[in-house]
């Protein structure tokens, strides 16, 4: 029987608005505390929140745990305290075996030091042996594909190139424990699935992961058991499917307990269904890629109707307006009719997605309804690894970077 | 194309240290004195990285690397002959103002650079703090230690300017670590206040040119100790880099007196700032992974 390696009990962590709100400044506090030495000690009664509150877990050996929750619910805190990056304010935890934890790629790189310089660096800095980084630099290149290169300073290098190096690195760790934070989807796609690879192997080598992500279909692929951080507690923890599968659910309610239009029906006409017809013909409310997508929404008709506009909006989940269209003058018989949208690809980031369509004769409605379910985007991302820079749009593309000319083309 | 490589080899790699012993307790801060200096020595090669990192960034950067090492002191030293020497006439313990200047550049130089250098370590730093764990006593030691490369490189300097003016160092020579020692010790105990104040406020880097010139000038790097009162002498000691550099002036050309009562003095002055900067530091290491 697995033994729990890592345990958590009633971890908490507190933070101080103020930390961030003060100037900083030397003079100010020497002043302040000049100024009214008594105050000046009352000031430490600052702002402060939780990020994370009465936390308890227990990660088996052996066993791959997902963290998930929404932004600034408290997974990475949790990891940091993990990782030892940062102290509780409460509680203890206790880890059996060696930790490494992946909070950024390219932890230590220094831009004037070689491919092979930062190598031996960012892995001495992410807890790796000097014997150790020499007994798998040549594996650390090959992965990175960067044989011609390595002794190439990494400020020359591509940002594709610098990221393959450093995810060579970090793939490389071989603790017993391992923290992750979001870092799986850099660089190419080609070389995010050969990670994802190494990730796999990594998990099946018996080896303890904590995986923070966003990406569901991330966390479906390579954990066994989730734990879902919300507003620094944990709501759910267990079976992957099963929270992954709630937690999804609570980010549509989401949606729906926000204020929205006005739900009325006539008996003219509305909408009773929609789905995705995939290119195997099933029919899905997963969109789990970012290519060709037809949407099919099914009308109901009672009566004979003409001049009809048709509206469609999608909305995410904090319920913004993703995209919107309408069609005009349209006719409908009674029966039911098919509503077939087809587009080239639907570039959106990961995450639950609502449709709303609407019917209008003139000014009056005669439908407009949230489409149940939601949908659920689980494409892979090409986006940036960070959610702040990753943005809405999840746009693949292909990247180059070739010289043009020299320095001074005018020159000989 | 390289395929991915697969599971047994990094499965064998760590087999062994399946059931491993260490355990890792996190807790809440607690206690002043939980200095853990023994994790130190579990992470004594990434302070070896931090060194050579450091080092090999240096001789990089600057376009001249090694020359440049050793003309800073040489042409300090020049000035210092020129204007404190020939021109101010200041009293040079019947020492050749060049080597009277050299021996006390060297180590001051080298107190200088580490102390910056440490000052600023923690903030330089900040991100891959956010990012990592390590013990971070790391950092401001790793900065006292790199300096000691561009120290040798001076010393080898200073050595062959004593035998230019023929001054051979006699036994007090072999004290010269304990005066080195006592430097680097200097450095990382006042390194470790100014690296957490830094890390706390904003202000402290502009504050440090005018504290090390300050401090200069309360070394007896442009004139000799024996111009400060006998009866002042003892709290001169209070400043340990006034011993350092006395004991680097006597130590290697026997000219001067050597530091005794002042030596213990800043000795024990460099064990308080030490141990003080050490639960500063530690205080503030705490948090400052919270404050970006």
């Amino acid at each position: 029987m697995a033994s729990a390696v890592i345990r958590g009990e009633a971890l908490g962590k507190r933070y101080r608005r103020g930390l961030v709100s003060t100037s900083g400044l030397l003079r100010d506090s020497l002043g302040r505390i000049l100024k009214s030495p008594l105050r000046s000690l009352q000031r430490q009664k600052q702002e402060t929140f939780w990020a994370l509150k009465d936390v308890s877990l227990e990660v088996k050996e052996g066993e791959v745990l997902g963290l998930i929750g929404r932004n600034g619910a408290g997974k990475t805190t949790l990891l940091k305290i993990l990782s030892r990056i940062t102290q509780p304010t409460t509680g203890w935890a206790e880890i059996h075996g060696r930790v490494g934890s992946l909070l950024e790629v390219g932890t230590g790189f220094h831009p004037e030091l070689t491919g092979r310089e930062n190598t031996f660096l960012s892995g001495a800095i992410l807890g790796m042996s000097k014997s150790e980084i020499s007994r798998k630099f040549d594996e650390i290149v090959a992965f990175a594909e960067l044989e011609k290169f390595i002794d190439t300073p990494v400020k020359h290098y591509s940002s594709g190139m610098y990221v393959r190096l450093a995810f060579a690195v970090a793939a490389h760790l071989e603790p017993e424990i391992l923290l992750v934070d979001e870092v799986l989807a850099v660089g190419d796609i080609r070389f995010q699935k050969k990670c994802l690879g190494k990730m796999g192997d990594v998990a099946r080598a018996g080896r303890t992961v904590v995986l923070v992500t966003h990406q569901m279909n991330q966390i479906r692929r390579l954990c066994h058991r989730t734990l879902w951080v919300h507003d620094g507690k944990i709501q759910q923890q267990g079976d992957t499917g099963i929270v992954v599968s709630s937690y999804e659910q609570s980010m549509r309610s989401l949606a729906e307990s926000l204020p929205t239009q006005l739900k009325r029906k006539s008996w003219k006409a509305q909408f009773v269904s929609w789905n995705i017809a995939d290119p195997s013909g099933r029919q899905t409310h997963i969109l789990s890629s970012v290519g060709r997508t037809t949407l099919k929404f099914y009308l109901d008709v009672n009566e004979p109707i003409s001049h009809i506009v048709h509206g469609i909006t999608l909305y995410d989940a904090e319920r913004r307006i993703i995209w919107g269209w309408a069609a005009y003058d349209l006719a409908f018989v009674p029966g039911r009719h098919e509503l077939e949208y087809e587009f080239p690809m639907l570039p959106i980031k990961a995450g639950a997605y609502t449709w709303m369509v609407s019917l209008w004769s003139g000014s009056q409605q005669l439908d407009m309804s949230d489409m149940a379910p939601d949908m659920l985007v689980t494409a892979e991302s090409y986006q940036h690894p960070r959610d702040e820079w990753s943005g809405v749009l999840n746009v693949p593309s292909s990247f180059n970077v070739r010289q043009i000319s020299g320095l001074h083309p005018d020159d000989k | 194309m390289a395929t991915v490589s697969s599971s047994p080899s990094t499965a064998m790699g760590r087999a062994e240290s399946h059931h491993s012993p260490v355990v890792t307790r996190i807790e809440p801060p607690r206690g002043l004195f939980n200095l853990r200096l023994g994790e130190l020595w579990a992470y004594r090669e990434l302070l070896y990285f931090f060194v050579w990192r450091d080092v090999k960034i240096r001789y990089k950067q600057t376009a001249v690397g090694v020359l440049w090492v050793v003309l800073q002191p040489l042409l300090t030293m020049a000035v210092f002959t020129l204007f404190f020497g020939r021109l101010a006439k200041l009293p040079s313990d019947g020492l050749p103002y060049p080597v009277f200047y050299f021996a006390a550049l060297v180590p001051w130089m080298y107190f200088n650079y580490a102390l910056q250098n440490a000052t600023n370590v923690v903030v330089e730093n900040q991100r891959m703090i956010t990012k990592v764990y390590f013990p971070r006593l790391v950092l401001p030691l790793s900065s006292v230690l790199s300096g000691l490369v561009d120290f040798a490189i001076g010393f080898v300097v200073l050595i062959g300017v004593t035998f230019y003016y023929g001054i051979r160092p006699g036994a007090p020579a072999v004290l010269l670590p304990v005066f080195l020692l006592l430097a680097i010790l200097t450095a990382l105990g006042v390194g470790l206040w100014l690296s957490a104040l830094n890390a706390l406020y904003r202000d402290v880097r502009y504050v440090m040119p005018f504290i090390l010139q300050f401090w200069m000038f309360a070394s007896p790097v442009a004139y000799p100790s024996s111009l400060v009162p006998e009866k002042w002498r003892w709290l001169y000691g209070l400043n340990p880099i006034a011993g350092v550099i006395d004991g680097f002036r006597w130590a290697l050309t026997g000219h001067g007196r050597a530091p005794t009562v002042s030596l213990l003095v800043s000795a024990v002055a460099v064990l308080v700032i030490l141990f003080g900067g050490l639960i500063f530091f530690q205080r503030m290491e705490g948090t400052v992974a919270d404050r970006v």
